[in-house]
Parts: C-alpha cells; sequence; structure tokens
C-alpha cells in the first residue's frame, strides 16, 4: 500500500519548497515476540514467557512501549539492567533523533545489545498502525496518537495470539495518558511504573524529575531567547555562536571559543555566564567596548556549604559592586554575555556528594570532579550510602531561578580514595571506553593455536632468515616494531622497520574493527593499560615476540652511510625476531667492545646511522623539547607505587626513534603520492607568535632573548639559553616551549594545502604515523592505505571519503588528547597515593606567577602545583604583584619566576573531597606562613 | 541522515532490493505514432514516438540505416523548485545525445534506410531515476509504435550504502552525494549492459555486487514492462478482432 507524505521546508537559501515523498507501508513487519504465530518470527527477541521485573502495578508479565518524552528524560533508566523487553516505535525513535543526538546513539545501543531484549516496531510503515496526521492536529499530538495506535494494536495482537502478556504503555505526558486509557490502554507515569518496581528501589534516584519554580529564590538569571530568534540574530552578525568553556581557575569567569577565531570571548561573572555549562554551545552577546574586562588573575573555587542560597546571593551581588567600582581597563579583552543556549552538550559527571548538615534531608549539592562543573542539586533517598562515595549524575535542568542545575543520581562507583574507584573516575571523566571487549569483537579474533598457512606463506615476503630484534622499554608486551640492518657490498646498508601486521587481523568494518576504532588509542596508566585491541592480539598474535614467526609490515631502506635514503620499498613479510631487548640491554650491548656477533654489529651501524639521521634532524630546525616524565615501581601484588623513577634517556631510545621517524616520514610520502586526497597525516601547526608571550616574558625578566620566528630559530637560541646560577634554568625554558606548543593533530590530506601539512616539532613537510598500530588505530588505516597502494589490500568506501577520514581523524584527536589528560591525572593519581604516608622536603621552581599564587614544579617529582599565598588563619597575604617582572613582592621577600624554592610535599586529607597532595613553602620564608 | 534503518528498512519503507511502485499505459496519445506514460514511484515520464518517416533533416539522411532523434526534457514543474528553462540546457542535450546511441544499439536501424525515427521524453515529475525512466518509457513507447527492436530495454538505478546495495534510488537517497550511483540499462534476455553510468565514486571491489544488484533491478522491471505489453497487445488484438 502506498501514502503519500507531503511537507514544506525551507532550503538553505531560504525558500520555501514543498517536498512529496512516498511512504510505503507494509504488511510485512513483525511484532517480535517469541512464538507468535501469525508473525515471521526469526528475528523476535520479546518472551511472552518472562517475567522480568517484580512490580506492584503490572504483576504479570509485560512489554512496556515508552513515549519520545520518557525515551529522552528516562534513558538513565531505560539503560538499567533489570529494564528489559520494551518496544520501541520508530516514531519514538525518530523523535529522539531529532531532539538529542546522544540519547538516540544511547538508545540504539541499547537496542543492539541482545541482553536488553528490545525491540524495534516500525510502526509508520506498518499497515495497521500508520495513521494520518487531522486537521487540526499538531504533529506532535499526531506522533503521540500514533504511538497509541501501535500499543493498541500490540494489545489486541497479543490477545488474537493467545498472549497473557500486557502491554504498557509509558507516558508523562498528561493528556497523553488520559487518552490511552480512554483507549482502555494500560498506562502509567514513568515515576508510578518506577516506584512499583519492588526489588530494585535504587532506581528511583535515576528518575529525572519535573521540577516546580521555587518562588522564595532570589537569583534570577536572565531568561534565554527564544531559538529561532538567536538563529537569525546569528544571521544577521548581531549575537556570536561558540563553545563556552568555563576557566579552571575561577568558577565565575570563562571563555566562549567561537570557530575560526584566534580570540575567545571572555565571559565574566555567574550572570553574564548565565546557566552555561562548559561545552554548551551558546550564543554570546558582545557588551559595548567600555565595559570590557579582564580576567581577574584571582584563583577562586566555588564555596562548599550546601543549600545556603542566602550567601550567595549576597556573593552575587558583591561582585556586580566590585565591578561598578571598576574603572576603564587598559588591556581588557573582548567580553559579552550570554543570551541564548543553542545546543547543551551535557554528560554525566563524576564527583561527590558534599554533605548536608540537616540530617534528614533529601536534597543535596553533588561536585563534579571536574571544576568545570558547577554544583548540581539531587533528591537521592541513599545519602547514607553515597557520602564519602565517588558517584555519577547527570543533569537534568537549570531553572532561571536556581543557583545550580538539577541533576539526578545515576551510578555509584566506590569509596572515594580507593585506587581502583579513583581510576574508574578518571578513565570516565576522559571519556576512555574501558569496558570489557564485547563478545562480538571477541569473536572476531582468530581461533587457537594460529599458525600460518600456505596462502599466507605465499603472499608474504619471507624475512626470516634477516637478524631482526627490537629494541623496547622493559616490560613490554606489546612490541609492535623491530629492526634490522644488513652491509651491502656497495658499502651501503639495507635497513629494515618491521612493524606488527595489525591491519593483517583487523578487517575493515567488523566488530573488532569498530571498537578500535571508538577506542582509537591504547591508554596507558600507571599501573596497567588499557587496551584498544583484545590482548590476545596486542601482547600475543601481533607482538614481535622473539623467536616465533609472526607477520609484518616492512619499509626496507638502503641507505649510505651519511644516512641518505637511497631506495625505499615496502613489502607485507613473515619475520622471526632473534631478540627483544629493553632499552638498557641493548645499549650494554653497543658498549660492550666483546661482542662481536651479527646483533651486535648490526646495532652498533644502526646507532652510527641513527646518530646521523638525528644530526639531520636537529639541523633542519626540529626541536628537542623537555617535559618531567616519570614513571612508579609499581608493587606487584597490592599495585601500591613503591618508588618514583625518572625516565631515562639512553642512545638506544634516540637510535629507536630516529627510524621510527624516518620510517613514518617514508610512508607518509607514498601515501600521499597514492592518495592525495584521502591519505591519513598527521601534522603540527606551527604557533601563532601570540602563543610565545608568556615565554618570552619570562625569559626577559633573567635576560635572556628568544628567536622564536620559526622552528629552527629557536632551538638554536634555546641551546644558547643558560644561566650561571641555574643549571635547571634551560630544562625550565624547553617546558614552558612545550606549553606553547599547538597540538599534533591527524588530518585527511584532501582537507588542507600541501604547505599546512608540515609537523613544527620534526621539521619535516609531512608525516604520519605508521609504527605503533597495535596501540593506535591511526596507524592501523595508515597499514591499510599503504597495503593498497602496494597491491596487497583491498579499498573499502570509507577510506576513499575524504569526509569519513577527516571524521575518523577528529575523533581519534579528541581520544588521543584525553589518553594524554587520562596519563597525566593517572600519574598525578599515584603521586598521591606515594606521598600519603610521608613528608618530604624538595626544591622546586617557579614556573608562573599569580596575583596571589605561585605555580611551582619539582623536578624530581614531577609534580606542579599551585601555592596559595594565604596565612596560616586563611587570610590573604597582601603581595604586591608586579606583572611585568612577573613577581610578587611581600616586605623583603620576593618571588619571582624560576626563582628555586624549598618546598614541603605532603597530602593533604579532607572529608569532602578526600586527599590531595599540598605544597608548602619553606624557603624563602615568609612569616606567618611558612612553616 | 539513515538510509537505511538498523531495521532494514529505507527511508520510504522500502526494503533495499526492492524496487518502486511501477505504472505504466501504452497509447496514451493518440496522434503519437507510439505513445507511453509511466511511473516509477513518484517520477512521472511520458514519451512519444513520430515515425519511421521521411527525414526531415537532408544532412541527416543516412544511406543504411534510420536515423534515431531523441528529445529529452523536464516539465518545468517537475522539480521542487520551479525551473525557467525546459529544454535545450546542455544537460538536456548530452542527456539526449546519450539516449540516442542507446537506442541505435537495440532499434533494428538496418530496416529503415533514408528515414528517421523521432523519440519524444517529457519527465513530468522527477523524484530520482529520471534517466532510468526516461529510457524505460521510450522502450515501451517503441513498442506501442511497432518499432522492431532487438529486446526490451530495461533500465534501473542502484547505490551502494554502507556496504548494502541498494536499487532504484529516489530522490532523497539520490541526494546523498557522496554515495555512488548506478545507473544501469541492459536488454533482459541476453543480459548485455547497454548503458553503464556511475556518478560519484565507487571502488572497483564493490563494482560487482552493484551491477548484480542493478541487473536484478532491471529485470524485475523488465516483468512488469513484459506483462503491460502483452496486455495491451492483447486488447489491440481484441480490437482487431471485433471490427
Amino acid at each position: 500500500m502506498l501514502k503519500s507524505r507531503t511537507f514544506v521546508k525551507k532550503t538553505r537559501k531560504g525558500g520555501v519548497v514543498k517536498v512529496v515523498q512516498e511512504h510505503y507501508l507494509r504488511d510485512d513487519v513483525w511484532c517480535g515476540v517469541i512464538g507468535c504465530s501469525s508473525c515471521n518470527t526469526t528475528q523476535a527477541v520479546l518472551d511472552p514467557q518472562c517475567l522480568n521485573v517484580q512490580s506492584n502495578l503490572c504483576p504479570k508479565s509485560h512489554f512496556i512501549i515508552p513515549d519520545t518524552n520518557v525515551v529522552c528524560k528516562q534513558i538513565d533508566i531505560l539503560e538499567e539492567n533489570c529494564i528489559k523487553h520494551a518496544i520501541f516505535l520508530q516514531t519514538v525513535l525518530q523523535e529522539v533523533k531529532h531532539l538529542s543526538a546522544s540519547t538516540y546513539r544511547r538508545i540504539r545501543d541499547a537496542i543492539a545489545n541482545p541482553e536488553k531484549k528490545f525491540y524495534v516496531f516500525s510502526n509508520e510503515h506498518h499497515k495497521k498502525t500508520y495513521i494520518e496526521r487531522g486537521k487540526d492536529e499538531s504533529p506532535n499530538d499526531r506522533n503521540d496518537r500514533a504511538i497509541r495506535v501501535a500499543a493498541k494494536w500490540y494489545q489486541k495482537h497479543m490477545q488474537d495470539n493467545c498472549f497473557q502478556t500486557d502491554i504498557v504503555l509509558l507516558t508523562n505526558d498528561v493528556e497523553n495518558k488520559e487518552k490511552a486509557v480512554q483507549d482502555n490502554l494500560t498506562t502509567y507515569t514513568m515515576y508510578e511504573y518506577v516506584m512499583a518496581l519492588t526489588d530494585s528501589p535504587e532506581l528511583m534516584d535515576k528518575l529525572s524529575g519535573d521540577f516546580e519554580d521555587d518562588e522564595k529564590n532570589q537569583i534570577v538569571f536572565a531568561e534565554y531567547l527564544p531559538l529561532s530568534k538567536i538563529q537569525s540574530a546569528i544571521k544577521a552578525g548581531r549575537l556570536i555562536q561558540g563553545t563556552f568553556q568555563s576557566s579552571r581557575d575561577n568558577y565565575k569567569e570563562g571563555f566562549v571559543r567561537v570557530h575560526g577565531e584566534e580570540q575567545d570571548i571572555f565571559i565574566k561573572d555567574l550572570d553574564s555566564i548565565n546557566r552555561a555549562i562548559q561545552d554548551d554551545v551558546v550564543a554570546v552577546e558582545m557588551l559595548p567596548k567600555q565595559e570590557w574586562t579582564k580576567p581577574s588573575g584571582l584563583v577562586c573555587r566555588d564555596v562548599e556549604n550546601n543549600e545556603n542560597d542566602n550567601a550567595e546571593t549576597a556573593g552575587l551581588e558583591n561582585t556586580a559592586r566590585e565591578e561598578k567600582l571598576e574603572n576603564y581597563i587598559a588591556d581588557a579583552l573582548p567580553s559579552g554575555k550570554v543570551v541564548g543556549i543553542i545546543k547543551r552538550n551535557w554528560r554525566p559527571y563524576c564527583g561527590i556528594l558534599l554533605p548536608n548538615p540537616n540530617p534528614n534531608a533529601r536534597r543535596f549539592l553533588f561536585r563534579a570532579a571536574d571544576r568545570r562543573i558547577p554544583r548540581i542539586r539531587i533528591l537521592t533517598r541513599q545519602s547514607s550510602n553515597l557520602l564519602g562515595q565517588r558517584i555519577i549524575v547527570s543533569v537534568d535542568a537549570w531553572q532561571r531561578k536556581r543557583r545550580y542545575p538539577e541533576g539526578h543520581f545515576v551510578r555509584r562507583l566506590g569509596p572515594i580514595g580507593d585506587k581502583e574507584t579513583e581510576s574508574e573516575v578518571l578513565l570516565i571523566e576522559h571519556n576512555v571506553p574501558y569496558q570489557q571487549f564485547s563478545q562480538a569483537v571477541l569473536n572476531d579474533l582468530p581461533t587457537l593455536p594460529w599458525e600460518i598457512t600456505d596462502d599466507d606463506a605465499k603472499q608474504r615476503e619471507d624475512l626470516r632468515h634477516l637478524t631482526i630484534c627490537s629494541i623496547d622499554p622493559p616490560g613490554c608486551t606489546d612490541i609492535d616494531d623491530a629492526l634490522h640492518l644488513t652491509a651491502l657490498e656497495n658499502g651501503n646498508y639495507e635497513v629494515g622497520v618491521h612493524i606488527a601486521d595489525v591491519s593483517h587481523f583487523i578487517r575493515p568494518g567488523t566488530a573488532i574493527d569498530i571498537e578500535a576504532a571508538n577506542r582509537g588509542t591504547t591508554v596507558y596508566l600507571a599501573e596497567k593499560r588499557i587496551d584498544m585491541v583484545p590482548e590476545l592480539l596486542s601482547s600475543n598474535l601481533c607482538s614481535l615476540r622473539s623467536n616465533v614467526d609472526r607477520f609484518a609490515f616492512s619499509c626496507i631502506w638502503e641507505l649510505s652511510p651519511d644516512a641518505d635514503v637511497i631506495a625505499a620499498r615496502f613489502t607485507k613479510s613473515i619475520i622471526k625476531s632473534q631478540a627483544a631487548f629493553t632499552y638498557a640491554e641493548a645499549q650494554l650491548i653497543i658498549d660492550d667492545k666483546q661482542r662481536n656477533d651479527d646483533i651486535a654489529i648490526s646495532l652498533r651501524s644502526l646507532n652510527v646511522l641513527a646518530q646521523a639521521l638525528n644530526k639531520k634532524r636537529l639541523d633542519q630546525g626540529a626541536l628537542s623539547l623537555a617535559s618531567p616524565e616519570i614513571r612508579f615501581q609499581v608493587d606487584s601484588e597490592t599495585h601500591d607505587p613503591l618508588e618514583l623513577v625518572k625516565k631515562e634517556l639512553r642512545e638506544t631510545n634516540s637510535l629507536v626513534e630516529e627510524f621510527m621517524l624516518l620510517a613514518n616520514i617514508t610512508v607518509a610520502e607514498r601515501i600521499y603520492e597514492i592518495f592525495p586526497q584521502c591519505a591519513l597525516l598527521r601534522r603540527h601547526p606551527s604557533p601563532p607568535l601570540s602563543n610565545f608571550d608568556i615565554l618570552l616574558k619570562s625569559a626577559a625578566v633573567k635576560n635572556i632573548q628568544l628567536q622564536v620566528d620559526s622552528a629552527k630559530m629557536l632551538s638554536t637560541s634555546l641551546a644558547q639559553a643558560d644561566l650561571q646560577d641555574n643549571p635547571y634554568f634551560n630544562t625550565l625554558l624547553r617546558i614552558l616551549v612545550t606549553r606553547c606548543m599547538m597540538q599534533a593533530v591527524y588530518f585527511c590530506s584532501g582537507t588542507l594545502a600541501y604547505q599546512d601539512y608540515c609537523h613544527y616539532g620534526l621539521a619535516t613537510p609531512i608525516y604520519t604515523h605508521f609504527t605503533s598500530p597495535i596501540r593506535r588505530y591511526s596507524d592501523i588505516i595508515v597499514h591499510r592505505l599503504l597495503a593498497i597502494s602496494i597491491g596487497a589490500d583491498k579499498t573499502y568506501p570509507d577510506l576513499m571519503k575524504k569526509d569519513k577520514v577527516q571524521e575518523l581523524c577528529n575523533h581519534l584527536n579528541f581520544r588521543h588528547k584525553m589518553a594524554q589528560y587520562a596519563q597525566r591525572s593517572s600519574v598525578s593519581l599515584y603521586a598521591q597515593l606515594f606521598f600519603r604516608n610521608r613528608v618530604t622536603k624538595e626544591e622546586g621552581y617557579i614556573l608562573f606567577v599569580r596575583k596571589n599564587a605561585i605555580q611551582v614544579l619539582i623536578p624530581k617529582y614531577g609534580i606542579e602545583n599551585t601555592i596559595f599565598l594565604r596565612s596560616a588563619d586563611g587570610s590573604e597575604l597582601p603581595f604586591i604583584h608586579d606583572e611585568q617582572n612577573l613577581s610578587l613582592t611581600y616586605q623583603d621577600i620576593t618571588l619571582q619566576v624560576f626563582d628555586r624554592v624549598l618546598v614541603e610535599i605532603a597530602v593533604e586529607h579532607n572529608e569532602i573531597q578526600g586527599s590531595k597532595i599540598r605544597l608548602q613553602l619553606l624557603e624563602p620564608q615568609v612569616c606567618s606562613f611558612s612553616v | 541522515m539513515e538510509i537505511i534503518s538498523p531495521e532494514g528498512l529505507r527511508i520510504d519503507g522500502r526494503r533495499p532490493e526492492e524496487i518502486r511502485r511501477f505504472n505504466c499505459r501504452l497509447g496514451v496519445l493518440s496522434r503519437a505514432d507510439g505513445s507511453a506514460y509511466l511511473e516509477q514511484g513518484n517520477t512521472k515520464a511520458l514519451a512519444s514516438i513520430n515515425g519511421p518517416h521521411q527525414a526531415g533533416d537532408k544532412a541527416k539522411i543516412k544511406h543504411d540505416r534510420v536515423h534515431i532523434n531523441f528529445q529529452y526534457s523536464m516539465a518545468t514543474f517537475s522539480t521542487n523548485e520551479r525551473r525557467n528553462r525546459p529544454k535545450g540546457d546542455k544537460r538536456s542535450i548530452d542527456i539526449s545525445q546519450l539516449m540516442r546511441e542507446i537506442f541505435q544499439s537495440a532499434i533494428l536501424t538496418d530496416l529503415y534506410p533514408k528515414s528517421q525515427i523521432d523519440i519524444h521524453v517529457q519527465i513530468l515529475q522527477a523524484d530520482g531515476g529520471n534517466y532510468s525512466a526516461c529510457i524505460n518509457a521510450a522502450t515501451l513507447a517503441l513498442m506501442d509504435a511497432g518499432v522492431p527492436m532487438k529486446d526490451f530495454i530495461c533500465s534501473c538505478t542502484a547505490s551502494l550504502v554502507d556496504s548494502k546495495t541498494i536499487i532504484d534510488v529516489n530522490n532523497s537517497e539520490e541526494l546523498h552525494f557522496s554515495n555512488p550511483l548506478l545507473t544501469l540499462a541492459i536488454l533482459p534476455t541476453s543480459e548485455e549492459i547497454i548503458l553503464c553510468q556511475m556518478k560519484s565514486r565507487l571502488h572497483a571491489d564493490h563494482l560487482e555486487d552493484i551491477l548484480k544488484a542493478g541487473i536484478k533491478g532491471c529485470k524485475d522491471i523488465y516483468e512488469i514492462m513484459h506483462r503491460e505489453v502483452l496486455n495491451h497487445v492483447r486488447e489491440a488484438a481484441a480490437v482487431m478482432n471485433a471490427t
């Protein structure tokens, strides 16, 4: 049967066109109930016999049909394990998709999970459940009616087929519910349904509530403009669209990042921020120039007290008054205020519940681990269980008259300070997918024992006769690179870099591929790693372990003794590594003059070549930067940190690095040549000069002039910058330079011009990642491209589309950034555990000077922390901040950037937040302040 | 936008390898020598044949075979936005040229030396697969006119979405430019391919799948066209017998 759908829509140019589409109605859309006699049940998932939940309201077995509102608002509940056997109507899913893409993705994931037994009924294409919109019916009413009609059909269908199962419609809409009751449908609100579940009372806390306005509250934020107005105002240029970024230092300040603009818009105080939360897409109105301000430079944290609205109101007024006192500011930033929200980007937040002095209270404030998120008010009946625990909370709404947004409890992670819990928190906070691999992914693994078949051998070059070895950090099980060197008769060398052939095992489009693409990278935490691919691959089949046959993707050069590339070729191969060394072992072999076997000779030659390569690179202007890296020696039983070890650098580190860089560059050139439009490359944009301001200013304080016009000049002037009295000065400078850099990013070659491909840090015009496919997904894509270019593999559509590749790049960039942050957080978590039971005195250096605080780096432990200049009773000390000289002065004490200080490191215990590392200034001594 | 939902239905409710509703009638215009009206979903086309008749343009007379004059046009009201130039634009001329070559390969041209056949096809409503509809309508009109042909020419479109082939692509699906669009025309009995036109890029590895789907679509369409032609002949025969 055929229906025609007609609607009008606006085109991009603004014209209105009438769209006519066909709409086919079918008689082969099945009900999805197991054992149904009138339907084809091959894909049925709903089990009519199964009593899924214990409920007072519906004691019989039943299927629930949630409406759109329920899916959007109560997704947390629907994702719960105890909610099973639900029918999702196409109408509902389409509406959800329009309302919130992320909710849609979550509900689709839930549907895809066979455990949940969720079924999608395409009611819009079913002959009996399709309805036309009535004459005076709004689209919303029509959809509500469609849901009721479908529910009614199900009810009848169940009776016709003699099932004893009830159909329960869940809706929060009063009108809809009334009409459904008239139709003899069993209907409950989500609230009623969840309250009646006897075996899982904890679900109640996850209900997202509807909130009434509370008249007594005084705080009123400005009302948001309607979306239609915002859109036209943005088009006319009166408003600006951007992403809100809350300041890490001061909760009352934030910036709005405008796409494609270098200068962010500054937002000062809570009224102007107007309920925007980190990452929201907002519409900003610029303030007139005379009202522009700049960040106060104060480090300011939100108050810890609970529900003390009066004090907060006062606080708000105070800032307003301060504002008026301040006059015109010379170096003010463009400032604005938020007038509307274009898209909320709320996610579930990890954090803790703040205690409420009232023992019977049910409303609590929640503080997120991310400082940039405001407190969230939640309603809970199990506060005693939740205090002192890490929990996850979702935001539901932020009313105009509320100081804080309203949210609901989602999940409990575990006690504060617990190693496992805190690790999980940092994984969640950085959006790292850390769950076990699903069965579907594991099914894609090759079965053991894995053997090389004749077919494989035929397609690959046999390199098992070569003396290949790998060099990695100690304890490394995912070895993805190995090297070999053979001297050629003409005096040149044949050097091969052999990379684990992960793309052989991970085929495009399989579950394992999708999972790996989603994870993007392996995340290394202090005590464990979160694998990108299952362990069987990462530590066994792909890992180039010694003395076993492994598949590799080899890049083989002929190099002259001066390390000039004469020729390069790529091949899929079979190799057998002779030895897996650690950096230290390899170094020993190189240094041991007694050893003269094949391995020792080739390692020495490799080392010489690597040094030549390194010199060439530095001559071209590659930067060698510093960042304090530390590692923990972890107790193998308890996983407690035993010792802090600074990463040592040996010649062999640089040996491996140089050849990996060479391989990456050679591969980048090759894939760009073959796929100019869709090669996945990596670039490191040169930083805008303004990024160096703080560096230059800091260096100038010590009378050092740095040249930052090009990478080459920067590295030369860095090499010369030294201070007699401060041997660590050069390293400090290099640390600061690192902070000025842009992020290196993946991109698709078709999206940029060739001159933008360059890698600033490595000073090479083109670069990519090829050498670590076990731990980076980008390398897998590069492997695939390279394999196609030598005819060893086939393409697939998404690989050849530049928008898809760019989309993937953006995703990988995000994952990499998050993985880095997670790594850093993990190190500081372990540092905290390490210092838990000890107090240490150590020397540190001042990196930055703020108005009321200094930032100190302790090189020995790689710890960086802020010291607030407060006296023992908490009042601020009258330090005078000199912005030109970057110093703070009080009486005869001056704290200046790069100064050496002596600090005491201890862990401070705080009941609410758990513990954190705290530094105390010992030297220079400030009276009534230093201990 | 999902072109195929996880439940396996396309936007308009079809499954991936289903063609749209196909409706056709022969002999709709009485003044023309042959004519046909055709609907493939919301794409509607009208074809008319004049000839074979003496060639009008002396320059185009071919001494050994018939000259085919093909004119493709789109009605001003056929698309969402009204177009001002109904015919004579570069694209229509290109298509006309292409269509002439297609029909030359199926019409037994050497039976009518020094003469001319005019084929006019107008797309009355465009909703994807316009060329296919144009070829199918012209074939039916040629049948109605009684022009001898080797075989029917049946045409269908196919595309590849997320590694799944879909056939008889409609406008809303065609709008996704990144998906390849194959327009295929075959002689259904011999499965000889007359036209194979690809828009956007497709890797050679997938060509076989998409061709297979396209050929299946063409054959489905052939079934309907063949039945309709037989019906039409039967009716005509009944009328002739009666008189």
